[in-house]
């Protein structure tokens, strides 16, 4: 059968290869998944079941349940300070994945570029594609904490650039961006007329320092399209209920794909996210809680075990370098796999910047992940040529001493 | 270490000790980024201070088959000259299979959880120590039938299988 060019040149997901091969195996400890490994709030199963059993399973508007936008608006200028019309500027889709598609196909026309700093979740490239845009990778670095550097953003465009692709915090790096650090773009995006596309989906994942919305920066919500949604947070990753916040005409461009695609995100699952705004707080604070401790204790781990590791400020990935084994992140991921039985992902399944490095989720209970922090162990004492990289004795205590308390 | 900043790290490692209070100091310490010795201290002082009463396990018993009997007892006590309801509240905690004393608003003033071997030694509890004891009025018995959640602990097992893809983007 004859597939469209565009399709057939689109390489599959890095993580694919390696999910085949994790699910031959038995006994795998596995650090590869990119949800939480909490159930989402009993309030919010329980509001979902309630729902169920008053039947309310119809469509809703193309745009979702106004009172849901409404919630969504409500919740958006308390944490943000950023105010949104609940009826013309949010938009309810199917999670954060349809909001990015919807975007791009909206703003792009063919050969349109897209500024992507990299290594980045891994369907901003093929979105951009499908959507007849042309990706631009943008590298970062582990000394730049893996966060985009103003200039090279700005080298990057042409009369071609139509947007810029962000989220931090960051999957697959953990890295977060700071006020200084945001502003510094917001510039380069006025100055060159950028649409920015804020994929905040593990915004309540901060752990340092409160999250910096982009669009409240001066002058930033009338090109800002933020995207957000409710797996995160709240643990909701398979109920796929995400949302867009925006400018009127982008969002009523959006919603026109949307309501000839998608016609509208799940009703049950929409009226779920109305209890976890309303009511859910309290249990994103525990389960951020419960992050945080996990996170200082897979970095503390990698570091001892010799492999550098930075403290993520965000998200529930650790992303160690694995130089000090003289492998290729592909080929640590492969051989600590099939020898020590831990599934992680390699970096450069995340774009360019990634090589040199794994990603690690922390979204495991503390058990779990001093188990594969043991076999790692195991592997790197059995690895050829392995040269543990000395970490300064209290290095890590003191990045995470930066917290007060 | 500031007061205040001492204050904040008290709290969190309250927290993690409620839920967990098997974690060794050093484990803690990395969990909350904190300094050992630090955290080493702030436990002393919490259990010399009598904040931290004693490290307990959340035990269901009646995975056991133990027979055990627990009952709820609310009692009704007229309030004392000057001590109110202390004088008999803590006159009836101190009796060893009390397990715990509560001054509730409400229809009574006490609830007591009283453990024992059996029903009779239970109600022989309440007839010959507690309903004798003069500031008591009346009192209510409850039995216990089934625990489903104690401590913040659910007594149900849920599945325990993770239910997500080994490698996920």
């Amino acid at each position: 059968m004859r597939l469209s060019r565009v399709v057939q040149e689109v390489p599959p997901s890095g993580i694919r290869r390696l999910f085949d091969l994790v699910a031959e195996m038995d006994d795998v400890i596995s650090l590869g998944v990119g949800e939480p490994d909490f159930l989402a709030p009993w309030r919010v199963r329980e509001s979902a079941v309630y729902g169920l059993e008053r039947g309310r399973g119809s469509y809703t508007s193309n745009s979702g349940l106004l009172e849901l936008r409404e919630a969504i608006a409500a919740h958006i200028t308390r944490r943000d300070g950023v105010a949104y019309a609940p009826r013309d500027e949010i938009l309810v889709t199917v999670g954060v994945s349809e909001a990015l598609d919807l975007a791009l196909r909206a703003l792009l026309d063919p050969g349109d570029e897209v500024i992507v700093p990299e290594p980045c979740y891994v369907s901003y490239v093929p979105c951009v594609r499908f959507a007849a845009g042309v990706p631009v990778a943008l590298p970062t670095r582990a000394a730049d904490g893996f966060v985009p550097q103003a200039a090279e953003v700005e080298r990057l465009v042409t009369p071609r650039t139509r947007a810029l692709l962000l989220n931090y915090p960051n999957n697959p790096t953990g890295a977060t961006m700071g006020r200084a650090e945001l502003m510094a773009l917001a510039d380069v995006a006025a100055r060159h007329d950028l649409i920015v596309i804020s994929d905040e989906i593990y915004d309540r994942l901060s752990y340092d320092a409160a999250h910096v919305a982009f669009a409240s920066l001066p002058g930033m919500a009338e090109r800002t399209l933020l995207l957000n949604g409710f797996s995160k947070a709240y643990a909701m990753t398979g109920w796929r209920v995400g949302y867009a916040a925006g400018p009127a005409p982008l969002i009523a461009a959006m919603t026109k794909i949307h309501q000839y695609t998608a016609l509208c995100a799940n009703r049950n699952a929409q009226e779920a996210a109305i209890e976890a705004l309303r009511h859910g707080e309290a249990d994103v604070v525990a389960m951020v809680e419960d992050y945080d401790a996990r996170r200082r204790v897979i970095v503390d781990g990698f570091n001892r075990l010799g492999l550098p590791c930075h403290l993520p400020a965000g998200a529930f990935y650790a992303f160690p370098s694995v130089a000090p084994t003289g492998l290729s992140a592909g080929e640590f991921t492969e051989r600590l796999l099939r020898e020590a039985k831990v599934a992680v992902v390699p970096g450069d399944a995340f774009g360019a910047g990634g090589e040199g490095h794994v990603r690690c989720s922390y979204a495991y209970g503390i058990g779990q992940i001093e188990e594969a922090l043991a076999r790692i162990g195991g592997f790197l004492e059995r690895l050829d040529g392995f040269v543990p990289a000395t970490v300064p004795a209290g290095e890590v205590v003191a990045a995470g001493a930066s917290r007060p308390g | 270490m500031a007061e205040a900043e001492r204050t904040a790290l008290t709290r969190r490692v309250l927290r993690a000790l409620e839920k967990d209070a098997r974690l060794p100091v050093a484990r803690l310490a990395v969990m909350l980024g904190a300094d050992e010795a630090e955290v080493a201290e702030v436990v002393a002082r919490c259990e010399r201070a009598g904040i931290i009463r004693r490290y307990k396990t959340v035990v269901a018993w009646d995975r056991l088959d133990e027979a055990r009997v627990t009952a709820l007892i609310d009692v009704s006590v007229s309030p004392q000259r000057d001590v109110g309801f202390d004088q008999v509240a803590v006159r009836i905690a101190r009796f060893p299979e009390v397990r715990s004393v509560q001054l509730v608003s409400g229809g009574s003033d006490l609830r007591v959880t009283i453990e024992g071997n059996t029903m009779h030694e239970v109600a022989e509890f309440v007839a010959r120590k507690l309903s004798p004891i003069d500031a008591v009025t009346a009192t209510n018995t409850h039995f216990l039938l089934r625990t489903y959640k104690e401590d913040g602990e659910v007594f149900v097992d849920e599945p325990a299988a993770d239910g997500r893809l080994p490698v996920s983007p």
